[in-house]
């Protein structure tokens, strides 16, 4: 019988993020997003820039993650993420995230020769990233 | 003979000796605390990362990895992780000693430094070690960036065949009062995969989204740099503690001093007086 859940967790370099047990998970692969529901298939995977999202088993609650770079190991009872980066929505802080958009989009636009290029697209799409995993917050938070 | 005026100079140094340990004491502290909670929290990153290490290599038939590769050690480098001030009991000389064990193990081999502390840096070039790098005042404020900085100095020379074998030395952090000395041995990454015949990991098969040589050689890498923040951690972690503890004993020492110090004081406060009286006794005696 499969299981009817599953534990994520979530952890980065620097400390643990999420230790939960959750029914259904959204995780940036870095060959396109991936859904993980209990008993899925063994799966190893390295991550792209994405956004990471679970439903936790208890309530309906869900959780939004910015995550950045690293790997997946999936099992049929436990995802491990080993984020570079990861943050909660809650913790990003918008106007850096706004302030990096801005600076990577007028890098880009200026298409001048001597900037990194592909550094520049990496670093919009963090930002955007974490745009977007904060906006969820904020509207989340604003009607519950 | 000392006056009472010697002594009161004496115990007010002493005083303010035993102000400023206090302080470096309650510094300390507050520093350990921060210091313990993030070695504790990169812990399980460190853990999940050697399982997934682990399990990945496991199922590889035959991993071939420049980092995997071993060669008959002639070159070692030697990271040496010290605090970078003194002040801290035997914290660094344990770990300097330490260093100097493993190197006379490796007598006749070629050895390369990379010190981490500004401690370990001075006394590595007393020994007149050739450097592959210095990190001095990186571990206040350990940052990811430096251990990945630190982990590619050493992955680069070992991949390029520069150095056979890279080694570790630091103080781990096991509870305040008792430091754990560790040498590891960073590259070539080889006890795992003997952790994983032996533990003989469920041979379920894998869906991988990138080739596994790939992954492997992008995991590996930063299994090594995970192990350098690790060492980082767990040494300033060790640092502070080991600071506290010194700084509490001498805090305590300071004020046995003094005490030693006032009862002496009292004492020569005392026979002046009885001399004094016995002088105007004997005066108004002669003159009655």
């Amino acid at each position: 019988m499969l299981p009817d859940a599953f534990e994520l967790v979530v952890v980065t370099p620097e400390r643990q993020l999420l230790r939960e047990t959750v029914v259904e998970a959204q995780i940036p692969g870095a060959g396109g997003c991936l859904g993980i529901l209990p008993g899925h298939a063994p799966l190893m995977t390295e991550l792209g820039i994405g956004e990471l999202t679970c439903r936790s088993a208890a309530g309906k609650e869900t959780v939004h993650l910015a995550v950045i770079g690293g790997f997946a190991e999936v099992l049929s009872d436990r995802v491990t993420i080993l984020a570079e980066i990861a943050e909660p929505a809650e913790e990003i802080d918008v106007t850096r995230a706004e302030a990096a958009k801005a600076r990577a989009e007028k890098r880009l636009a200026a298409m001048a020769p001597e900037i990194d290029w592909d550094r520049a697209a990496v670093s919009l799409q963090r930002a955007l990233i974490r745009l977007q995993v904060a906006r969820k917050h904020t509207v989340s938070a604003s009607n519950p | 003979m000392a006056t009472l005026l010697d002594f009161r100079r004496r115990i007010r140094s002493v005083k303010n000796t035993q102000q400023i340990t206090r302080a470096m004491k309650f510094v300390a502290a507050a520093r350990l605390r921060r210091a313990q909670e993030r070695a504790l929290a990169a812990r399980p990153y460190a853990l999940q990362i050697a399982r997934v290490l682990r399990s990945t290599m496991a199922r590889l038939e035959n991993p071939q990895h420049p980092l995997l590769a071993t060669r008959p050690v002639e070159k070692i480098l030697v990271v040496v992780l010290t605090g970078e001030r003194g002040l801290c009991g035997a914290f660094n000389s344990n770990i300097l000693r330490k260093a100097m064990e493993l190197f006379r193990a490796n007598k006749g081999k070629k050895i390369v430094g990379l010190p981490v502390g500004k401690k370990s840096r001075d006394f590595l070039k007393k020994q007149g070690l050739e450097f592959a790098g210095e990190y001095v005042n990186v571990l206040a404020r350990v940052e990811y960036s430096t251990a990945r900085e630190i982990s590619k100095t050493v992955t680069d020379l070992y991949a390029s065949g520069e150095v056979d074998a890279v080694y570790a030395v630091f103080s781990e952090f096991k509870s305040v009062i008792a430091p754990n000395l560790v040498v590891e041995k960073l590259l070539p990454v080889e006890s795992i995969s003997e952790e994983a015949a032996a533990a003989g990991e469920a041979q379920v098969d894998y869906i991988y989204e990138q080739a596994e040589e790939y992954l492997l050689d992008r995991l590996l890498p930063r299994y090594v740099e995970t192990q350098v923040l690790r060492a980082m951690l767990e040494s300033s972690a060790a640092e502070h503690a080991a600071r506290m503890t010194a700084m509490e004993s001498a805090t305590k020492n300071a004020g046995e001093v003094i005490e030693a110090l006032t009862l002496h004081m009292n004492k020569v406060r005392q026979a002046a007086i009885t001399r004094e009286i016995i002088e105007i006794v004997s005066g108004a005696a002669s003159t009655a």
